[in-house]
């Protein structure tokens, strides 16, 4: 899928103005698409994402809902039988939690359990994620919950052209979509221009950020301009790593992530959420699956550490930062260690 | 500094601590109210009004719909059925559900409301694929408008919402019917969808079946509002109070219900007082939790009963009606027994191709492995065969 509005010169957007450009834009070219939730119409959003779209479309089409995150998304469903595709903003991540029966039981099933007859082409849109000096209940990282639900697909961008191009996609899947929004990249900028043509890649693939040779980082939102810098950092040290943003979670891109380990023979996995039970270890199993006479060490993870989202002011030391990535990527040096280790 | 501290005010002047804004109620909640007692008409004065057809319509439904809870408790005894949960006592809101709608409206229907969906034109085997296990939804939702009958509690009420209102949106005066039990109406979701259907005005019908019992227990450990019907009043719709047993009563509250949300008049709940004759499903004990006095109440006030009495004052209850009727039904059980009786066919393969529309590549793999696996099975029955011819068996290890 592809815009077809003339380039123009590239300006700075945020990452939020750019997913605030996909919800209209796919609002304009489909009127079956709606927008609802809390606060989405008159106030466009306590981040600001859906910012103008009930002046531009109407109160029908950007619904100022309840306060009610299972209802918000049970009606939604209903919506969709009926023909329409819902976006639903489920305001923080933790707020989300009233609506996982929903999600659950009847978004993530329907076309199953009817054989195809009823599809969800949902896309529930949650800010997620810490970082932002959130109280409690505001920075939870919830995607493997997500994960360990058949049938919903978890997509999540980390830059700002992704914002545009993955949140196009996820609305014209005909299938439902967690949408995942890193909240502190919101703010983040890039020379975009939501005029110029942008390629929308179709959902479960993921995209080589920073091309390498000694390791391979394995990422997805928040984390992914983190290990972009570790990344940097890492040249002093001798490390040429290269960087994977998985952009979807499911469907998982297992070419792209494997190829990539293959090519290195190392992996570390990077993401805030915690790591028991967390991505990290689905992943790292499924490199070991697939790469494992490839591998020169064991899969590394660093996650968040597996407490309760902190509260603000120490959520520094709980969010994975540059040095714990190097240390983690100086822990890669596995065989060398280990022979020395023997030698003594 | 309070606000009355601030410079210059003083508790003697008012312009800073005047009165509150005026307070008056948003709606009038006196025509929301319920009744008192349910409304009834069969063994009223009003009953005399009713229309003949109807009353013959009505009774044709109740005595298949009994028929048809008969045949599929005797089918779930057999272990044709992995469970199912009768809707005897209960068939009069069943079948008033079913033919308050017009064929463009929508049902959404619970476990317990596959009457419902049969007596509004479903194949009564496909009303069954979820209990037998060959499915979960053994229909396409679409063909008479009917939604997957509902297991977990009161979460297509919202659903019903949803459609309702973007029907709505399109301009297509369609109205959907919501069932649920009075079980159900604890759960957090028909708080929510009450809520959002009265507050977008949609049109949708909330039918609460009070049965007595959310499997073992009472009304009175669910709920303390003076009825479920109340409960409209603090979503701002009204709450009709209905003897579910009561056909003709349950039919014209219900259409009225359809009527007024058809023309933009917003939501209703009705509840109808009715009673759980037979245990929640075959797999409940109902001796545990009640007395048989209770049933034997109930039973003196059974639907057919009550309608048969109408249809003999009108000398319409003749012996060529009943035995038509009758005839009919058995017809039904008949052909719904025989074709239950035959093993339904599965395709293992079906496990991975509704997932989603496009496979992931992850699901493209498990379906190989699965395809292997049944070739495999598939071999190993061969040479099974072969092995008993006295062949194969010896090549073995």
């Amino acid at each position: 899928m592809t815009t077809t509005a003339p380039a123009t010169a590239r300006k700075p957007a945020t990452m939020a103005q750019a997913l605030t450009r996909a919800l209209r834009d796919a609002m304009a070219d489909d009127p079956s698409v709606h927008v609802m939730g809390e606060d989405v119409g008159t106030l466009g959003g306590v981040f600001r994402v859906t910012d103008g779209l009930a002046k531009e479309f109407g109160e029908d089409r950007c619904t100022d809902t309840a306060l009610a995150e299972a209802g918000i998304l049970g009606t939604a469903v209903g919506m969709a039988m009926y023909g329409l595709r819902p976006v639903v903003e489920m305001q923080f991540d933790a707020f989300a939690y009233p609506a996982f029966e929903q999600l659950i039981s009847h978004v993530a099933r329907m076309r199953n359990r009817t054989h195809g007859a009823l599809t969800m082409p949902l896309t529930i849109r949650v800010p997620y994620g810490g970082g932002i000096g959130g109280v409690e209940h505001h920075s939870d990282s919830s995607e493997a919950y997500y994960l360990a639900t058949p049938g919903l697909q978890v997509v999540t961008p980390a830059t700002v052209e992704d914002a545009y191009g993955l949140l196009r996609a996820a609305i014209a899947s005909d299938d439902p979509v967690v949408f995942l929004e890193p909240k502190r990249l919101y703010w983040s900028k890039a020379d975009w221009s939501p005029d110029a043509p942008t390629e929308v890649a179709p959902l479960g693939r993921a995209e080589i950020r920073r091309r390498g040779s000694s390791a391979t980082l394995i990422t997805y939102g928040p984390s992914l301009p983190v290990c972009m810098e570790a990344a940097e950092a890492a040249r002093a040290e001798g490390w040429d790593l290269e960087v994977v943003d998985l952009r979807s979670l499911m469907p998982f891109d297992d070419e792209t992530v494997c190829a990539s380990v293959r090519r290195t023979g190392r992996a570390v996995v990077v993401h805030e959420s915690n790591g028991f039970g967390g991505p990290g270890g689905e992943i790292a199993a499924r490199i070991t699956e697939r790469c494992f006479h490839h591998l020169e060490a064991p899969v590394l993870r660093v996650a968040g550490f597996d407490i309760p989202y902190p509260p603000p002011m120490l959520e520094r030391h709980h969010l994975p930062g540059v040095d714990r990535i190097l240390d983690t990527v100086a822990r890669l040096q596995w065989e060398s260690d280990w022979t020395e280790g023997r030698g003594e | 500094m309070t606000v009355l501290e601030q410079p210059g005010s003083s508790r003697n002047k008012s312009s800073l601590a005047g009165p509150p804004p005026a307070w008056q109620p948003r709606v009038d909640p006196t025509p929301l109210l319920p009744d008192a007692e349910p409304y009834r008409l069969l063994g009223t004065d009003a009953a005399a009004r009713l229309d003949s057809g109807l009353l013959t319509r009505l009774y044709t439904q109740l005595v298949r719909g009994r028929r048809y809870n008969a045949q599929a408790t005797a089918l779930a005894r057999q272990g044709r059925l992995a469970v199912y949960p009768s809707s005897t006592g209960q068939e009069a809101c069943e079948v008033a559900a079913a033919l308050a709608l017009e064929d463009r409206d929508w049902l959404f229907p619970s476990y317990r409301d596959t009457l419902a969906a049969v007596a509004r034109g479903l194949d009564p085997v496909q009303a069954l694929t979820l209990l037998r296990g060959d499915w979960h939804n053994g229909y396409d939702p679409h063909e008479h408008r009917i939604a997957p009958l509902c297991t977990p509690l009161a979460t297509q009420l919202p659903h019903a919402v949803g459609l309702a209102h973007a029907a709505r949106l399109k301009g297509d005066e369609v109205v959907a019917l919501a069932m649920v039990g009075d079980g159900g109406t604890s759960e957090g979701d028909f708080h929510e969808a009450l809520n959002f259907a009265a507050v977008w005005q949609a049109p949708v019908v909330f039918l609460v079946q009070n049965n007595g019992f959310a499997i073992s227990v009472p009304l009175a450990k669910q709920t303390a509002a003076p009825s479920l019907a109340h409960k409209a009043v603090g979503y701002g719709m009204p709450g009709r109070l209905v003897d579910g047993n009561d056909a003709p009563a349950m039919h014209e509250v219900l259409t009225e219900a359809v009527a007024r949300a058809r023309r933009g008049g917003g939501p209703t709940l009705i509840e109808a007082v009715t009673y759980r004759i037979e245990a929640h499903t075959n797999a409940d004990d109902a001796t545990r939790y009640r007395s048989d006095a209770e049933v034997e109440t109930w039973k003196a006030h059974d639907p057919i009963a009550l309608l048969e009495r109408e249809l003999a004052a009108r000398d319409l209850l003749t012996d060529d009606f009943v035995g038509a009727t009758r005839d009919g039904a058995e017809h039904m059980a008949a052909d719904l027994r025989e074709r239950m009786n035959a093993d339904p066919e599965v395709d293992p393969m079906d496990l991975f191709t509704h997932v989603f529309a496009e496979q992931t590549s992850q699901l493209r793999a498990q379906a190989a492995q699965l395809r292997a696996e049944l070739d495999a099975e598939a071999a190993g029955h061969t040479e099974d065969a072969a092995g008993t011819n006295g062949s194969a068996e010896e090549a073995r290890p």
